[in-house]
């Protein structure tokens, strides 16, 4: 007979009611519970994305029409600048991050963290670097000239960084924020590494691991490689702004190459960090909605591996128009191409979930579905990238611009929503709106594929990024204008979900322990989890503990 | 699809779809095999995709029985492995052979050299054999597939990064400061051919605009002799565009901007010599004309925020015979 987690809750738990409002602000701010830092992660995030979406839409308004005097040179290229550096470090890392703190320990078996104290400090210094990007708006430039945020864009390519063209505070604004987000992060991967190595329950060997703390694991492992050179980047530019360093500044004969290297040794593997919580969603949720066993579990852990270790060899496509070399370029196609087969067999393996499923279409799903379909032609594109012929045409284009927000938005914010909607109940107790979520996911979806569809076309075109106006005549008007009306969709959507979050908080129905009926450890505490998660340490004997106690006729345990 | 339909359709001076030149062409090609090969993994997986979510959907009437656990297939998976794996390998040899005759061919004697040199917001053209300097307005000449004159452009930057990019004639190439890069293009149709810097550049990134003029080899020579001339000195019956050039060589002008056969020999501009012979000032956003000059010299952020030239705070009256001196520049 297999032994079962044991569902019994300790008396401490989330619940604030009846302490005075001054205990529980103290409460969040000293506290170390894996949880609650996890909360804090994703409520900072949803506020960064919110403004990360607003700037993305008075960007579309200004790019609408041709010609047009909606925001100066000046801002747009803060906005985009902005916008970039926001979504990238202040909410996609965050999110996931925090999703990771919440899900990862109980997914185990664990009762938190493996270092609690510095999960705390990972967090407030994040957090404290996401609020310092945004003083830049009012301490920038000088004596606190308004309108000062940083304007070099997300990239911060070198020379443009250096004192002779980025005069006054607004880059190093930039630089110190995306510096401490970089702790932050480091610090998170390590935890997060250790908790998984070190603290899983009794029984569950790596190899009954649910696949998302595998995917947090390669995830972090590659937050270490690749986040270690951007910080290092950082601080090699701040010297060379301060200290009369030479590493970036070419009037003095530095290189502008040798900082593309530093950042897209870091950029490209980044879109893995950010892209491998997406798959980990998926993993968990689109075996529960088709009530089937993930298929190919070794093959799926594998292939995550190995996009990790790829992922490592492929920064120099960002650079096939840097002048590498026939040699050098040949390399950088391969590796990317190559990347392609393990991304591959993790949509083949999904598709096999799906197959012969009795596949239940809640929210969470839809989400899901979306995520598969866009995530597949977010990899096409990819490949169509990474042919450098194609690519001499295509980089810096808008075609670029849409590929990436195919794999950013199409991918990891569509699995990241259905995972919202997913583990809702867990955290709250309370169940999500589905009318709410419908709505949010219809308006969503139309709202991408106006933008990120039609944005294909403009690269095309000839239309490159990064730029505040454009003339009449190009065949990019038409374009643009829908692209627009997209990004007003996907912001109505969003702002749905952010109402429907809050609304459900206080009015949702009540969600019990297990409200989809699902397998891993997570859903055998009360929800919301008490502290300290498990009353008794749980041990497992398979992949799906609770598939095993609701199908003892059946268990997984003979299949692995 | 919706993608190829709109390229199809869709006119615009930019289309990479619509090469005119032997880069653009190759590339095309490796594109459209890519964009099938793409296509087809599209159409079959995504259709997989539609005929599981609707085959297997949940409904009503199904039995309560939670449907059969499959755990993995060895040969299922192994052949989703193989064969994306020999696709890529195709793919990857037919795009090698794509960058070796773009990258890796021998320069013909016949060729003709350009250096370009990026600025912050225009483009500086030097033409060193033919001792040509000109900005903004790229000239050459047309090749014949028969006996080809090819372009190759020798790249760099005085500031910051840029990126060279006229989409009919070939892809784009970064000019990078301390570093050297080429490209060649080869036009095979006489026409202006439109493009624009591809990297962020600064606040006037947007209006770094490129045009380049494709021309028989006759017009061609006869533009690089008109070119090779100083520029006139006097201006006989003029006497408004004669002291404009006093005001010209007086101010602050010659410390940015050179007009071959004058005092004026600044490198930091654009060269001058031949202005009037341009049918765009401010590197392409506006067309050549009387009252766009005289703006530009008064305040070139109404016409371009951002761009380094300063306001020259001249009274009207200078204002009026600079301007008359400027268009005088053929």
């Amino acid at each position: 007979m297999t032994t079962t987690p044991v569902l019994e809750a300790v008396d401490e738990t989330l619940e604030t009611q009846g302490k005075p409002p001054l205990n529980v602000i103290y409460e969040w701010l000293t506290t170390v519970d894996h949880k609650k830092i996890g909360l804090m992660y994703i409520c900072y995030a949803l506020l960064f994305l919110v403004i990360g979406g607003f700037e993305a839409v008075l960007m579309r308004i200004q790019l609408a029409i041709p010609n047009n005097h909606f925001v100066s040179p000046q801002v747009f290229n803060q906005l985009f600048t902005m916008h970039g550096t926001t979504m990238v470090f202040f909410m996609g890392m965050p999110i996931l991050f925090g999703m990771g703190n919440y899900l990862v320990p109980l997914m185990i078996g664990a009762r938190d963290m493996a270092f609690p104290r510095l999960n705390a400090f990972s967090f407030w210094v994040s957090a404290f670097a996401g609020f310092l990007l945004y003083f830049s708006y009012i301490g920038g430039s000088g004596l606190y000239a308004a309108g000062s945020a940083p304007d070099v864009g997300w990239f911060a390519y070198a020379p443009l960084t250096s004192k002779v063209f980025s005069p006054g505070h607004s880059t190093d604004y930039w630089t110190l924020a995306v510096f401490l987000s970089g702790i932050g992060s480091i610090g998170t991967a390590l935890n997060i590494v250790t908790t998984i190595l070190c603290m899983r329950c009794k029984g569950m060997k790596m190899s009954r691991m649910p696949l998302l703390p595998w995917l947090y694991l390669v995830m972090s492992g590659l937050v270490f490689v690749a986040v270690s050179p951007l910080t290092a980047a950082q601080i090699m530019l701040t010297f060379d702004r301060y200290l009369g360093a030479h590493f970036f500044d070419t009037q003095a004969g530095g290189s502008a190459i040798l900082w593309m290297h530093f950042f897209w040794i870091f950029g490209h593997p980044e879109v893995y960090v950010l892209v491998l919580p997406a798959f980990a969603f998926a993993n968990e949720i689109i075996p529960v909605f088709s009530r089937k066993a993930m298929f190919g579990y070794p093959a799926m852990v594998a292939a995550s591996v190995a996009i990790g270790f790829i992922s490592l060899s492929v920064w120099a496509h960002h650079m096939f128009t840097a002048g590498l070399g026939p040699a050098g370029n040949t390399f950088f196609v391969f590796a990317t191409m190559v990347i392609s087969v393990p991304t591959g067999i993790k949509i083949f393996n999904w598709l096999a979930t799906i197959w012969g499923g009795k596949i239940i279409f809640a929210v969470p799903m839809m989400f899901m579905v979306g995520f598969l379909f866009q995530f597949l032609i977010a990899g096409l594109t990819g490949i169509m990238l990474a042919a450098a012929p194609f690519n001499w045409q295509l980089s810096a284009s808008y075609f670029v611009v849409a590929h990436f927000h195919y794999v950013l938005v199409g991918a990891i914010v569509f699995s990241l929503f259905g995972a919202f909607y997913y583990w809702y109940p867990k955290v709250t107790g309370k169940m999500m709106d589905e009318t709410l979520g419908k709505w949010h996911f219809w308006l969503f979806l139309i709202g991408f594929h106006l933008t990120f569809d039609f944005m294909h076309i403009p690269g095309i075109l000839g239309m490159p990024r990064r730029i505040y106006t454009y003339e009449d005549g190009r065949g990019w008007n038409t374009l643009n204008f829908i692209v627009g009306i997209g990004a007003i969709f996907q912001a109505v959507g969003t702002l749905i979900l952010v109402y429907n979050m809050i609304r459900s908080y206080y009015k949702g129905k009540e969600a019990g322990h297990d409200p989809w009926d699902a397998w891993t450890l997570e859903w055998s505490v009360p929800s919301p989890p008490p502290s300290y998660n498990f009353a008794i340490e749980p041990t497992v004997n398979s992949r799906r503990p609770l598939w095993d106690l609701k199908h003892p006729e059946d268990p997984d345990t003979d299949y692995e | 699809m919706s993608l190829i339909a709109g390229t199809a359709s869709a006119q615009s001076p930019t289309n990479i779809f619509d090469p005119a030149g032997t880069p653009a062409r190759t590339a095309m090609g490796l594109s459209i095999l890519v964009l099938s090969v793409t296509l087809v993994i599209f159409l079959i997986v995504a259709g997989l995709l539609l005929y599981a979510i609707i085959r297997f959907r949940h409904r009503p009437t199904d039995s309560d029985r939670e449907p059969a656990q499959i755990y993995g297939s060895n040969q299922i998976e192994l052949s989703w492995t193989v064969i994306p794996i020999l696709i890529v390998v195709t793919l990857f040899l037919t795009t090698t052979r794509v960058i070796l005759v773009t990258e890796a061919i021998p320069k013909p004697p016949s060729a003709m050299d350009v250096t370009v040199i990026g600025h912050q917001f225009w483009w500086e053209y030097n033409y060193p054999k033919l001792g040509v300097v000109t900005a903004n307005e790229l000239h050459v000449p047309i090749s014949d597939p028969s006996s080809p004159t090819p372009t190759y452009l020798t790249m760099s930057s005085a500031d910051v990064s840029h990126s060279f990019w006229v989409p009919r004639l070939a892809g784009k190439m970064d000019l990078i400061p301390n570093r050297v890069n080429t490209m060649w293009i080869d036009p095979q149709a006489t026409g202006l051919y439109l493009g624009q810097c591809a990297q962020y550049c600064g606040t006037q990134h947007a209006k770094m605009l490129l045009r380049v003029y494709a021309q028989t080899p006759q017009d061609f020579a006869a533009w690089i002799e008109q070119q090779k001339k100083p520029a006139v000195q006097d201006f006989p019956g003029n006497a408004a565009a004669a002291e404009g050039q006093t005001v010209f060589m007086k101010n602050a002008c010659i410390n940015c901007h050179a007009i071959k056969g004058t005092v004026a020999t600044g490198r930091f501009g654009p060269d001058l010599t031949h202005l009037a012979s341009r049918d765009t000032i401010a590197s392409g956003p506006v067309p050549n004309t009387p009252e766009n000059l005289r703006k530009w010299v008064n305040d070139p952020n109404t016409l371009k925020p951002g761009s380094l030239m300063p306001a020259m705070h001249l009274n009207d009256h200078d204002l009026d015979v600079i301007t008359a001196y400027l268009t005088q520049l053929h």
